[in-house]
């Protein structure tokens, strides 16, 4: 579970589910029709597919920092790997470097196969609870 | 200026995906090699329900929509193509309950590659709540290259 993703409407509209195993959190992103970006593959929008990284990165931070209220992004830069199937997506986030004010995370998304990651983002966060950046 | 062959195309484009349509995508105009979509705020596309601010992934996903309809507009053609990468810059907090626009333009084409510029604003691209640099494949060349099988295992 994430406090985050509960919260965030978007995140539903997604149909994203968290689980958490120690301190990280796997975010699954069920396959659905309105998540198709080419009907002609078909393939999942590699928006929907940037959204979950985004969001799990977002999440992961949110778990590590729980006296924030919602980290925010500073830049995401994601590489489209392989084309997403019409299958469930999981992402995880790893936590690269957290200074004072911002940090630097890690993402992957995948399909069947963890080693074939078909989405990656890096990403920094403000850690600063404070209005604009 | 005559009208490009693709312009008929471009509300379609926009948001006859099942995931645009969803999303609510909508063609908003083409003027020169710039083109615009919008996304409709809508309760359910919110990121934090405490300000009614749309979310950064529907951000991202307009920039990296917007900037394939500038790829087609720049080939004045349809092809298929794939996103190779996207990297978005969030400089300020959209305003609550309130449409955004994108506008995108493809700045350089060669015959597989296309590089892209892109900006999500409410009014004005010169006040942006964020500016995307993106790349993307045409997919038509040729088939994925596959690693040769592994033997002797």
């Amino acid at each position: 579970m994430s406090r985050v993703i509960e919260a965030m409407p978007y995140a539903r509209f997604l149909g994203l589910t968290a689980e958490q195993a120690g301190d990280t959190l796997t975010v699954t992103m069920p396959f659905s029709d309105h998540l198709i970006g080419n009907p002609m593959l078909p393939a999942l929008h590699g928006g929907s597919t940037a959204a979950l990284l985004e969001i799990t990165a977002m999440a992961q931070v949110a778990e590590s920092f729980p006296g924030m209220h919602l980290p925010r992004p500073i830049n995401v830069s994601v590489a489209y790997l392989r084309s997403g199937r019409p299958q469930h997506v999981y992402a995880r986030a790893r936590i690269n470097k957290a200074g004072r004010r911002v940090a630097h995370v890690l993402a992957e998304a995948w399909q069947e196969d963890e080693a074939q990651p078909i989405a990656a983002l890096t990403a920094h966060f403000l850690l600063e609870d404070s209005p604009g950046l | 200026m005559d009208v490009p062959a693709i312009a008929p195309l471009l509300p379609q484009l926009a948001s006859g995906a099942a995931h645009t349509h969803a999303l609510g995508f909508t063609y908003e105009s083409l003027d020169g090699d710039r083109v615009r979509i919008r996304v409709p705020w809508r309760e359910d596309l919110v990121g934090d329900p405490d300000t009614g601010v749309i979310a950064g992934g529907v951000v991202t996903t307009l920039l990296d929509h917007v900037g394939g309809l500038a790829v087609w507009v720049s080939l004045d053609n349809f092809k298929p193509l794939a996103t190779l990468d996207l990297r978005v810059d969030y400089m300020r907090a959209a305003r609550p309950r309130t449409d955004l626009i994108a506008e995108a333009r493809c700045y350089r084409l060669t015959r597989s590659i296309a590089f892209v510029r892109a900006w999500a604003f409410e009014d004005a691209p010169d006040d942006p709540v964020a500016a995307a640099q993106s790349a993307y494949i045409l997919t038509t060349a040729r088939p994925e290259r596959r690693p040769k099988p592994e033997t002797g295992e």
